[in-house]
Order: structure tokens, then sequence, then C-alpha cells
């Protein structure tokens, strides 16, 4: 099979999914986990080779001409992303058949998990950033509609719309970033991009696309102060949360700052930006984890806190990071995925969504027990699990950080206590303890339920346990890819007594007192002015203003009253056309000019005078006749100047709308001066400007000779073609036959409108 | 004389684009049939001046011989004045109409649809 096929099996299944859901019926729901398990096998085929130091790219064309393709790269680090997408995706597609059944929307919410996965695994294989860009662009779109699942309800769509907004508008960033870079490389394929990075990073603006692209980082992977679309995002289906924030959507920008480190590694901005934004989010999310009392809230946050720890790896760059990062971003995919699935088990079995109202659950719901104390124990950093060889990890990098070790360590272990507090809430809180009396009857979940925590948990476990598997296949790799060159690390889960341990006891221990202790973290009361500038309060307030300038400018533009359609209208032309030929007001000058008679200016200066009176009079009938006037002294101007025909229709035409003026007037109102003064003066001076302007345009105009081929032709063609002798007749009713045509249709139309008009009884 | 034209078309403009700004919707009408002969002027004087001079071909010739007034603005114009035609016909029979139901010709009455 081809990449570019499994990539596009997810777009091109998606489509049938509502059909052939019902089809399967609901006990069959399961089946659709075989497409993301189809993916997993499919590619762990790659690993081998991967471990060996291979890559593959696959290379399609799609928009050549703006050096657009849908190429595929292979590395260690795509296909880490991607088995863990599609390998959690296998149980998350497993537990929401189950999770879903017989909701009547299952077939749609499979059809946009299709979707969703299926843009994932674009957006980390993908090889050209444009493409890149798209699947990024998918994968928010998706996750818009997977949120806001629930659509009846008010808050799932709010938080749909927040997170769409939020992460819409990283990837506007993402995409500028994209371009200034493909215009100082001059492509967008990204391994290009790595080769060429001593002159791309000394380029100047090399910081702007730089600086445009880790925005599009820090929103999808929520990083503060943009972080709060992901606890709102809470909203969606259980398995959707689980989905979307273990292994996929918010590691999307993780995703990114791995790939992009090879090439951006090495500038000041890098580390000077992404540390201290991790390192923020880090203990930030940690500890507002510790404050939430819903279980999905309380992993939200503290999936928050990892990705601002993933984050400040990256940021910090040096191989024990970067090694750090990897085994992070694997031990946290496994343990998040596995406890949200659990959160989604307790309110499914219980009805209860916070951890504190829940104890004794071990005796109904073993399985599920077990499945949690593992996921906890990764989550807590305690041993044997991958979580605490993770820690150990990154307390090492830190400690070795070139910039503010110190500091990031203090950060990272009050961070890592409020987590170990997190694990107590989630693992131990609901399963231990006595069993509360209103919870009896109570009794393990079903198996598709289950069985994605109880393996995502022996995963963590055996990964601990046994790291040297893991390390060779899968994260050395990953590593190597996200370095640039070859890293040989070796996992170990005994180090031997050394700071790092102590640093490890110490978070444990001090994770338990803040358990034990939460009631006052709980009760910290955040200052009153904290709490009103947060950031969903700055979000809230932009989106208030956007709508209330909205607002202003539909009351202002449209404000129903036709004059002022016309004076916008008015206004804006003289003043775009009136501007640049007041700019050359001097080069207006006749070469050729038609000489003057008496009679010619007489009739022209007629016109302007009768123009004024029709608009002066009073009287309907006298403003009739002065428009009559016009009407025939531009007629004797027709003939003049060499146009019987004009004239001609022009007299009658001006006959009959006379006449026809004559008829309905009688039965029209009379004037009446309906504006005030203010209102009139200001008419006068813009159709006055109005007027001034036109002049200018003819007098502008008639300065160039453009050649008149299309006139030459009709000329000389009259005769030999047509057989006519009037060319303007001959024009009409042959050369623009058709054109004619129409215009005695609208004619026609018109004639019949009257008419039906005139035959119309209005009824009282 | 194109430049005295120039200042004619100007004024057609003016008093026409006055007439549109109007409340009543009799002047607009009026406004409107001042606007289309502005436009028509406009659109002739492009195609340049030629005193008497009109595209007919005469007798035994395969052309006109030059100078000739261009054929081309005036067959546009013999469209659009017409069609001008057309709609003020019709614009005036609506208004008509319109006030015998309404009772009113203040567009600033005719902004909704209830009567």
């Amino acid at each position: 099979m081809d990449v570019l096929l499994a990539v596009l099996s997810g777009f091109l299944l998606a489509p049938l999914a509502p059909w052939l859901d019902r089809r399967l019926g609901k006990r069959w729901g399961w089946m659709w986990a075989l497409v993301p398990l189809g993916l997993f096998l499919f590619f762990l085929r790659f690993v081998p080779a991967l471990a060996r130091g291979e890559a593959f790219t696959r290379r399609v064309p799609w928009i050549p001409r703006l050096d657009i393709h849908l190429s595929f790269h292979l590395d260690g680090l795509s296909v880490l992303f991607a088995l863990l997408i599609s390998g959690i995706g296998a149980l998350i597609f497993l537990y929401a058949a189950r999770y879903l059944e017989g909701h009547p929307h299952r077939g749609r919410f499979f059809l946009l998990l299709l979707g969703f996965m299926a843009s994932m695994l674009g957006l980390v294989l993908a090889e050209n950033a444009l493409a890149l860009f798209v699947f990024w662009e998918l994968t928010s779109l998706s996750s818009y509609l997977l949120i806001g699942f629930e659509h009846e309800r008010e808050s799932a769509r709010s938080a749909a719309l927040q997170a769409l907004l939020v992460t819409g508008a990283g990837g506007l960033a993402l995409l500028t970033g994209w371009i200034l870079l493909g215009q100082i490389g001059g492509g967008f394929e990204i391994t290009q991009w790595r080769s060429q990075r001593e002159q791309l990073i000394v380029h100047p603006h090399a910081r702007w696309a730089l600086a445009l692209i880790l925005l599009g980082a820090f929103t999808k992977s929520a990083q503060f102060p943009v972080h709060f679309w992901l606890p709102n995002a809470m909203e969606a289906p259980t398995p959707v949360s689980a989905y979307l924030h273990s292994a996929t959507m918010v590691k999307a920008g993780v995703y990114l700052l791995a790939r992009l480190q090879p090439i951006f590694g090495t500038m000041d901005l890098w580390g000077a930006t992404i540390v201290p934004v991790g390192a923020v989010t880090f203990s930030l999310g940690a500890l507002l984890a510790v404050r939430q009392s819903e279980a999905k809230r309380l992993l939200a946050y503290s999936t928050v806190s990892a990705l601002g720890l993933l984050t400040l790896l990256l940021g910090i760059g040096t191989p024990t990071a970067v090694t750090a990062a990897m085994v992070f971003l694997l031990a946290h995919a496994l343990y998040k995925a596995a406890l949200f699935l659990i959160a989604g088990i307790l309110d499914h079995e219980t009805g209860v969504r916070e951890p504190e109202r829940l104890a004794g659950l071990r005796r109904a719901m073993p399985i599920t027990t077990v499945a949690a104390v593992l996921a906890a124990a990764s989550l807590a950093g305690l041993p044997p699990s991958l979580g605490f060889l993770s820690k150990e990890l990154f307390y090492e990098a830190l400690r070795a950080a070139p910039r503010w070790p110190l500091l990031l360590l203090g950060n990272a272990v009050l961070a890592g206590m409020a987590l170990v507090a997190v694990a107590g809430l989630m693992g131990v809180r609901p399963f231990f303890g006595r069993e509360r009396s209103e919870l009896q009857f109570l009794h393990e979940a079903p198996r598709p339920l289950w069985l994605g925590p109880l393996l995502l948990g022996l995963s963590g476990t055996i990964a601990g346990l046994w790291p040297a598997g893991v390390e060779r296949t899968l994260l050395n790799p990953a590593i190597t890819a996200t370095l640039g060159q070859p890293a040989h690390i070796h996992l170990a889960a005994w180090h031997g007594l050394n700071p790092t341990l102590l640093l490890s006891a110490l978070t444990i221990a001090g994770g338990v007192g803040v358990y034990t202790g939460r009631g006052i973290v709980r009760a910290l009361a955040v200052p009153r002015v904290l709490a009103r500038f947060t950031p969903s309060a700055g979000y809230a307030a932009l989106l208030n203003g956007i709508f209330t300038l909205a607002r202003f400018q539909t009351r202002v533009l449209q404000s129903g009253h036709l004059r002022y359609y016309l004076l916008t209208i008015i206004a804006w032309t003289v003043g775009i056309v009136g501007y640049p030929l007041l700019r050359r007001a001097d080069g207006i000058a006749l070469r050729r000019s038609a000489p003057e008679h008496m009679m010619d200016i007489g009739l022209a200066l007629l016109i302007p005078l009768a123009a004024l009176a029709a608009v002066r009079f009073t009287s309907r009938l006298a403003a009739i006749a002065a428009l009559g006037v016009v009407g025939y002294a531009i007629a004797l101007l027709y003939m003049i100047f060499g146009a019987p025909d004009l004239a001609l229709t022009q007299f009658m035409v001006e006959s009959l709308t006379v006449i026809l003026f004559v008829l309905v007037f009688y039965r029209l109102p009379r004037f009446a001066t309906l504006s005030g003064r203010w209102a009139r003066a200001r008419d006068v001076v813009v159709s006055a400007l109005a007027g001034g302007v036109v002049s200018a345009l003819v007098l502008s105009v008639l300065e160039m000779s453009p050649p008149n081929v299309i006139s030459e032709y009709f000329v000389h063609k009259s005769v030999p073609e047509a057989h006519g002798r009037n060319v303007v007749n001959v024009i009409l009713v042959d050369f623009r036959a058709l054109d004619t045509l129409g215009e005695i249709t609208v004619l026609a139309l018109a004639g019949l409108g009257v008419y039906a008009l005139m035959r119309l009884r209005v009824e009282e | 004389m194109e430049l005295l034209l120039a200042v004619v078309i100007g004024s057609l403009y003016a008093t026409g684009l006055y007439m549109l700004l109007r409340r009543s919707v009799v002047k607009l009408i009026i406004g409107l049939g001042l606007l289309s002969n502005g436009s028509n002027l406009l659109i002739f004087t492009m195609g340049r001046l030629v005193r008497g001079r009109p595209p007919i071909v005469p007798e035994g010739e395969s052309s006109v011989p030059p100078p000739f007034a261009d054929p081309l603005p005036q067959a546009l114009i013999l469209t659009a004045i017409v069609i001008s035609f057309g709609v003020l016909a019709f614009a005036l029979v609506l208004i008509h109409r319109a006030y015998q139901k309404v009772g009113t010709d203040d567009l600033d009455d005719l902004k909704t649809t209830d009567t």
C-alpha cells in the first residue's frame, strides 16, 4: 500500500461513514476500529527500516506551478506520530463505537473522526510546507465540528468556535510564516529548507518567519496565554477529548517545533521565546489543574501543562532535552489517552464527573482500577513507568540547560508536584477508600470501554520496565530526525543514586503533600485584578469589540435610505476618480477641438440652463417641459455633429416621454421640499463636485487618441459584407444584431410591465 | 466645442445626481432623465465631434471617405436612448401605482414593506 493512499483513506471513507454505520447496525460499530488498526500496522512495517536510519519520501505533484506538492516524508519523527495517531486512534474508535452506541448521529461522528484522523496523519507526514498547512487547517476544521458535536448545547457551540478562531488565527500566522520562508528559500519542501539552513537563518526576514510560525505552533498547542481554548474544548464527547488532547490535535504544534528544531534551533529567538512560554505554561497548567473539580477539566489543564513541558524541552534543544521530549511525548500520549477514557468510563457508569465525589470503586470496577493506577503512576512519574523515566530525563535536561537552569528546575519541581496531585485525584481518589452508599449496584464497564485504557496503561508500564525496546525501535529514530544528527541514548530504569533521583523523590513527596492539602490550593483566592485580566476575558473582549465594530459599520453603511447609499457611492467615486485627475490637472490640454459656431454655443448653453430650471421649478409641468428642452437641445446637437439617427430617435423618445409624464403626472403628488436646508446644501456641494469630476474626466479622455480599429472595421465592412450604407444602422441590425434583439426584449418586457401595472387593480 | 460640451455634461451629471438625492420619488425620476441624457452626451463626445459628416457610405463607394463621425458611439447611444426610455416609462408607472396605493412619495415613508 502507498503512503498517499494511507493518508487519503480516511478522507475517502469518511463520506461513506453515516451510510455504512447505519448498515452495520449498532452492535458492529467496533468494525470502524479496523481502519486505524490497518493504518497502524501499515506504519509499523516501516519501523525496522527507520531503526536502521533510513527515510522514505513520496512525492505527488499537486499544483506544481506554485511548488505545492503532496509530498510525504517518513522518518523517525513523523512515523512515531503516525503510530500514535493510528494506534491510539484504533482504541478510541473502538471505545467510541460503544460509548455512542444508540446515538442517532454515530455515523456522522465517525465521519468527522475519520476526517480528523486523516488530516492529522497528513499533517505529520507532509513534507511540503503548504500541504502541511492545508492539513493543519483541516484538523482545525474537523476538531471544530467534533468539539461542537453536541451542537444543541450553546456551550459546546461557543467552545468549538473558540477553538476554531484561536487555532485558525494561528494557522493564518503559520501560513504567512511559510510564505516568507518560501520566498527566502525559493521552495516549500521542508527537507530543502533543512539543507539550506545556513543561508535561511541569517536572512533578515527569518526572524519574522519564525515568530509567525511559533504563533501558529503556540495556538495549536495551547501555550499560555492562548491556552484557554483547550479546557473549554472539553465540551466534546469524551472519546474526542481523549483523542484530540493526548496524541493528536494539540501535539501538532509540538510536532511542528520538533520538525523545525534542526532548522531554527540555533537562532536566539528560538530559545528566548519558546523556553519562557513553555515554562510558564508547564507550571501554570499544573497548578490550575489541581484547582479543577471535574475530571475532564482536570485532565485538560494537566494536558496544557504537558504541552508546556514539551515546548520547553524543544526550546532548550540540547540532545538530552530532545531525548526527554520524545520520551515524555510517548509517555504522555499513552497515559493521557488512558486517563481521559477512564474519566469517560466514570461518567458513563456512575454519572458523576467529579473525582472528589467518588470513592471505593475498585471492588465494582477492578479492571478500570488497574488501568487507572497504571496510567496515574506514569503521570505521577512513579517507577517503573515510562513516566518515571521521562521525568528523570527532563530533570537532567533542565539541570544542563544553557539558560536559567535553576529557575527552570524549580519551576519543574513545582509543576511536577501538582501533577502528582492530579494523578492522585484520577488514579487513587475514585477507586480507593470506603464505598459510597449512594453509588451501589455499580459494575465493571463493558469490554470495549476498558480495553483501551488497560492496553495504554500496560504499554506505559512495559515501556518503563523494558526501555531498550522502545528506545531502539521508536525513540532513537525520532530523536535522530529531530536533532538532525544521530543520537545515542540509553534509557535505563535505574540511573543510580544521583541528584536527579533525589529531585524525583522530592517531587513525589511534595506531590503527596499537595494532594493532601489540595483543599488549601483550591481555596487560594485569585486576586481580583488578575481574575479580570485573564486571557479568556481578553478573548471575549476582542470578540465583542469585533462585533461592536461590525454593528457600527453596518449601521453607518446600511442606513436603509436610498440617498445615503447614493451619497456614499458618489462621494467615493468623486474621491477615487477626482484625486488622480487633480494630481495631473496641469496636463489636461485639448489638442484638437471642433470649431464653435454661434448656434452650437447657444444650444450648449441652453442645456445647463434648462437642467437647472428642471431642478428649480416648483411646478411639475414646468419641470417636465424643462426636461424636454434638455432632450430636444441634445437631439439638435446630435444632428449638427453627424448623427441623424440619434437625433431622430431622441426626438421621438423625448416626445413620448413628455406625453407619458403629462399623462401620469396629473395623478402624481405635487413637488414637495422634504429635505432640510443643510441637507440640500450638502447635496448641492456633492453633486457639483461630481459634475466637476465628470467634466474633468471627459477632458482628460479627449486628450488621448487611441486607434479606433473597431469603427474602422465597421466602416470598411459595412457595404461589402452587410450591404448597408448607413453604418450605424448596419451595426445595430447586422454586426450586433443579437444585442439589438436583447434590447428589443428589454423594451418588450418594460412595455408588458407598464401594461400590467396600469391594468392592476389595487385592492384597498 | 469639446470644452463647452464637457461643462454641459458635467452640469447634466450635477443636476441629475442632485435630483437623485431628493426624498421625493418624482424628482428622482427627473434626475434619472437628466443623468441618462448626460451619459449619452458623454459617450457621444468621447467619439470626437465631426460636424455634418454622418457615417453614411455614398452611392458608388465602398467606404465612407474621412472625416466622418464615429459610428460606434452612435450605435451604443441609440441602444441607450431606447433602454433608458423603457426604464423611465416603467419607473414612472410603478411610482404612479405605488403612490395610489401608499399615498406618499416620500422615500423615507417607503422604507418598510408594511403599508
